[in-house]
């Protein structure tokens, strides 16, 4: 296993927002995790990126124990956070906020080189490269963030709900774009409120209810669960 | 090649703006009190830069400025006095030796407050002006040469215009260039968001720490160049209401504007003076009224800072990355 969460314990201050959640990612897998508003969900995230430390459980990449490292030294290790609601730095350029992103890369012909990759990903991004990231449409803004990300050569990336606030068309593009991300090799943990696109994309899955995972399997099957399509799916099964 | 002529137009613009003043002065041109006032200006620039760094670029709301500059007065001054004399070499030891105090106060009071929020440093650091104003009143008791609450006399004259043009140029390159190097990126995404930065592998703590201590030694220096200016230190210059000043410069310059913080430090400086001058007698005091006023007409119509976006051409950077 790439990632793997043992038994983690969050709280903020004295609320606990996660009971004994264990996940694992494999390499090259795309595991989604899915579950109502609060359910726990960006806490995972954060967890896993250092943001919040968990009281008590480990989580292991490929075997090093992750709790208690700063965020900015798990970026270095290899794990990639696009946190829910962006994080782009809305005054900078969208070329220095893909160069923000290589920050913990040094040779500048390869960060010349993921950029450039990112630019072929999303052209649209190559055309507003001198714009500031703030004047981007919201779409725009979530390529931004994904692809900052990926300048960064991570291993894993954490994606916190990439649909969240895109139109329809939008979401699919960035769905597919997240498969064709994965297929060139990079591990996806992602959230998601939009269980049936989440299930479309993952291998296995995920379900989160009031901080603790209530289910988990193979993605397809799970978008066959009785019990998934009535509390996530609502009507729009296949 | 580049760093060649940089360096050779930035000794050639030291040489003729210090060269040029210091004749006019010499010669009698320009009154000696003008002068002394130009000095100031330049002092409260090299310390209000310092303030830019912190607040305006770094994002780091600090209120306790004018504490470091006291430090660093202090600091040169009772080093000179005691040790150095009249001699060049050691003024400069001198006025590092106070940037370097300033420096190192600074990264005391970071430590534990840099990795909390920012409204924490804002708040210790207003403790903290408040603390030094205390020690500053009563430094006579552990050193008497501080002069405490009377003042600390018999400091040297050795602050002169090549000095403080000298390390306002260099004040001035530093921040350039650091805001356009990769460094100065990182600095200014732990601005925008700290998070944020924090997961695209910046040590926002590293980062904020330089900042904070950067501008703080700025304002050492510049403090050591106060002293050695007015020959005389008192408590009183060193005040919550002088940190405020600063504020106000960096604000109204436009936070993280070089050349708004440049152009508000000498316009301020200018217009207190001028306004003593011009004012007349008995109604200096209304300086008090017309600056706030000035102050809030300023914001309302430029809330950007007077300068917003821009940058005078040398202040610019240089494309490369
Ligand atoms: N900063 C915070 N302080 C206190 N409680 C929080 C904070 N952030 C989230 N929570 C609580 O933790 C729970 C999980 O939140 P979150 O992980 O954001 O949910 P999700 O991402 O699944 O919508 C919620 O009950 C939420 O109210
Ligand atoms: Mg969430």
């Amino acid at each position: 296993m790439l990632l793997c969460i043992e038994n983690i314990n969050v709280y903020y201050g004295n609320i606990q927002a996660l009971h004994d959640v264990s996940l694992t990612v494999a390499k090259g897998e795309i595991v989604s995790l899915i579950g109502a508003n609060g359910a726990g969900k960006s806490t995972i995230l954060k967890a896993v990126s250092g943001i919040l430390t968990p009281r008590s459980g480990r989580i292991l990449l490929a075997d090093k124990d992750l709790v208690g490292v700063s965020p900015h030294r798990i970026v270095r290790m290899g794990v990639s956070l696009v946190p829910e609601g962006r994080g782009i730095f809305a005054n900078m350029t969208v070329r220095d906020n893909l160069e923000m992103g290589a920050f913990t890369r040094n040779s500048r012909e390869e960060i010349e080189k993921s950029v450039a990759e990112v630019f072929s990903l999303f052209p649209q991004l190559r055309e507003r490269a001198s714009q500031s990231a703030g004047t981007l449409s919201g779409g725009e803004q979530q390529m931004l963030a994904i692809g900052r990300a990926m300048v960064a050569k991570p291993d894993v990336v954490l994606l916190d709900e990439p649909s969240m606030g895109l139109s329809p068309l939008l979401v699919r593009d960035i769905f597919l774009l997240i498969r064709e991300i994965n297929r060139a090799g990079t591990t996806i943990l992602l959230v998601e409120q939009n269980a049936f696109m989440a299930l479309s994309v993952a291998h296995r899955a995920y379900v989160l209810e009031t901080g603790a995972i209530a289910l988990t399997g193979i993605a397809s099957e799970l978008r066959q669960n009785a019990k998934v399509r009535a509390a996530y799916l609502g009507d729009v099964a296949e | 090649m580049r760093l060649l002529r940089s360096l050779v137009k930035t000794v050639a613009a030291y040489a003729l703006l210090a060269g040029s003043i210091s004749f006019l002065a010499g010669a009698g041109f320009v009154n000696p009190y003008w002068v002394q006032i130009l000095m100031l200006a330049c002092i409260v620039a090299i310390s209000a830069q310092g303030l830019n760094i912190i607040y305006g670029f770094t994002g780091l709301f600090s209120l306790g400025h004018a504490a470091f500059y006291g430090i660093g007065a202090y600091t040169a001054a009772y080093l000179m006095k005691t040790y150095g004399g009249q001699s060049q070499a050691a003024f400069l030891a001198a006025l590092l030796a106070g940037g370097g105090a300033s420096a190192a106060v600074a990264y005391l009071i970071g430590l534990p407050t840099l990795r909390l929020t920012s409204d924490y440093l804002g708040i210790a650091t207003l403790g903290f002006g408040i603390i030094m104003k205390v020690v500053f009143d009563n430094a006579d008791s552990f050193l008497p040469e501080l002069g405490g609450a009377r003042g600390m006399t018999g400091i040297a004259k050795m602050t002169t215009i090549p000095w403080v043009i000298f390390f306002l140029i260099v004040s001035l390159l530093v921040v350039r260039n650091t805001i356009h190097s990769r460094y100065g990126r990182a600095i200014l995404s732990v601005r925008e968001d700290e998070i944020a930065a924090e997961t695209m592998g910046i040590d926002t703590f590293q980062y904020k720490m330089v900042g904070f201590v950067t501008g703080c030694a700025f304002a050492g220096v510049a403090g050591g160049l106060y002293a050695h200016l007015y020959t005389f230190l008192h408590p009183s210059n060193f005040d919550f209401f002088k940190s405020i000043d600063i504020l106000i410069i960096v604000v109204l310059g436009g936070l993280g504007n070089m050349s708004g913080t440049l152009v508000v430090s000498f316009g301020w400086i200018f217009l207190l003076e001028g306004l003593r001058v011009f004012l007349p007698p008995g109604y200096v005091e209304l300086r008090w009224v017309l600056i706030p006023v000035l102050l809030i007409v300023t914001m309302l119509l430029r809330p950007q800072g007077i300068f917003g976006a821009h940058e005078f051409p040398f202040l610019r950077g240089k494309g490369a990355r």
